[in-house]
């Protein structure tokens, strides 16, 4: 079978395991990450100094060790600890970890970017503290930190073929399944990396329209 | 009795004593105006008749609900007295995300938990008062200056306070907007509201006011009827700080003229019109 006729055979196989693997597991993480990321910079944020510690432990022991042994150790800490769980779910645990450090400090920056004016103004019409976060600072917060969190967005996609070392049949995962009886990775894993290209690409398109969109609103 | 008593309240900020013993009383349905020169503490004070800031010790009292800042009054006290004001912003500090109705519901919503419908009702209500019935969808950055600072004057009426504080709620427009603010703002003072407000605005403190007090590095140096403390004012301190709001370009070694004896007030404007100064332009 000649490298040409390999690739085209085994393009809808790819696409599928990303639209089953890559892209669930990029959104799931992602989605999970940020409801963490948000607690982190909160933490970091709060006037309980015991809570702002332990968010900054967390934050560098994410940022202090490698994704792929973040990954190792809840792919074999949970068996360990009785959880039994499939490949996937550990994986989307892991890295919603992951998420939660690196965006959780990019979030803890945008709060802090909101001018001081919007907490005043958010007490003087007496809301309440997390009525003040949830209506009037977290809106533009994120407003702020979305450059930066689409950027981590994209990172994460490329970050979830790591996902294939502990099995689970994401997108490498698939190509490398798929050349294994061919010996043909060399086809394989470049076929892999343009659809990778081809879908952040396409979010790096999705980025720059909502930035343009949201940018009117941000006033700092 | 006074809607508003302050007693004894005292603030610093680390070493820097801001406020130092004040003593304020602000009758119901009147208007009173704080005038003095930048840092002696007016947006301090302001900020601790509701809450915004922590005083260390003395008593603020609106309309029977009191707090005493020496026994570390609760948060539900603190809301209380909040709930008992409206206050205005030199930075109007609306919020961007939010149509101009959206700022003004969201207290009455989403802090004092009065119902939708009735806070689009009054909502609209107010922006009808103060000239923006027909801007009721748009975003804070699609208004000039000038109805911006309108709908944060709408936002602290949604909250149906007792008492209305504005912090140098012109300082920060353009000239020739400035009038449109004050004018809200006097007929609000016609319609009772009581109200103490921080301005350099002297003819608009001249006209609306009941009450006038020169505070000067964290206490009121001076207070009274308006026409005696901003254009006869007794105190030196007074004096001196009036002469450079009227005339910034004077010589500040000359002694004080009152306006309304000679012809200061046809005097040139000023060429260059400073943040504190730019009240003259309003009165020539
Ligand atoms: N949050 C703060 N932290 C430290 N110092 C402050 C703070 N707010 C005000 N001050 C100080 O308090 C003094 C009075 O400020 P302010 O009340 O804003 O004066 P004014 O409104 O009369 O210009 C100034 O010396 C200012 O630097
Ligand atoms: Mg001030």
């Amino acid at each position: 079978m000649n490298h040409w006729q390999l690739a085209v055979d085994s393009f809808w196989p790819l696409v599928w395991a990303s639209v089953a693997g890559t892209i669930p597991l990029t959104l799931l993480s992602f989605a999970f990450g940020l409801v963490l990321a948000v607690l982190v910079a909160l933490a970091r944020l709060s006037s309980l100094k015991p809570v702002a510690l332990i968010g900054q432990f967390y934050v560098s022991v994410i940022r202090g060790t490698p994704l792929l042994v973040q990954l190792f150790i809840i792919f074999y800490a949970l068996p360990f600890m009785g959880v039994l769980l499939d490949p996937y779910p550990s994986a989307v645990i892991a890295f919603s970890v992951n998420v939660g450090g690196y965006a959780g400090e990019t979030i803890r920056g945008a709060i802090l970017a909101v001018p001081k004016g919007q907490w005043e103004a958010a007490a003087a019409v007496t809301l309440d503290y997390w009525r003040t976060l949830r209506r009037v600072i977290l809106p533009q917060a994120f407003r702020i930190a979305i450059p930066p969190l689409s950027n981590t967005f994209i990172g994460l996609v490329k970050d979830t073929s790591l996902a294939s070392i502990v099995m689970v049949t994401e997108l490498l995962r698939r190509s490398q399944i798929i050349a294994t009886p061919t010996y043909d990775f060399l086809t394989m894993y470049t076929e892999a990396a343009l659809i990778y290209w081809l879908i952040c690409t396409v979010l790096s398109f999705a980025q720059k329209r909502v930035e343009v969109r949201l940018s009117k609103y941000v006033t700092v | 009795m006074a809607l508003l008593e302050i007693r004894e309240l005292h603030k610093s900020f680390g070493d820097n004593q801001v406020l130092r013993g004040i003593q304020l009383d602000v009758p119901a349905g009147s208007v009173t105006v704080i005038v003095g020169p930048s840092g002696c503490g007016k947006t301090t004070l302001l900020r601790c008749v509701n809450g915004l800031e922590k005083p260390e010790s003395g008593r603020v009292t609106i309309d029977s609900t009191s707090v005493d800042w020496v026994s570390k009054p609760s948060k539900q006290e603190i809301h209380e007295l909040r709930a008992k004001t409206g206050f205005v912003f030199q930075a109007h500090h609306l919020f961007p995300h939010r149509t101009a109705l959206e700022n003004v519901i969201e207290g009455p919503i989403y802090g004092q938990g009065k119902s939708r419908e009735w806070a689009v009702g009054y909502g609209m209500e107010l922006l009808e008062q103060v000239g923006l019935a027909d801007r009721a969808g748009a975003f804070p950055h699609e208004l000039s200056g000038g109805q911006q600072q309108r709908v944060g004057i709408a936002r602290a009426l949604a909250l149906q306070p007792k008492l209305l504080l504005f912090d140098e709620p012109t300082s920060a427009l353009d000239p020739e907007i400035v009038g449109d603010v004050l004018q809200v703002m006097r007929n609000l003072a016609r319609q009772g509201w009581t109200m103490v407000v921080v301005t350099h605005e002297i003819h608009f403190a001249t006209q609306v006011a009941n009450q006038a007090v020169f505070m000067d590095q964290g206490q009121i140096v001076e207070q009274g009827d308006p026409q005696q403390v901003l254009l006869n004012p007794k105190q030196p301190r007074t004096q001196e700080f009036l002469r450079r709001v009227l005339d910034p370009l004077a010589d500040s070694d000359a002694p004080f003229v009152s306006p309304t004896e000679t012809s200061a007030v046809d005097a040139p404007a000023p060429l260059i019109s400073s943040g504190e100064g730019h009240g003259v332009g309003g009165h020539a």
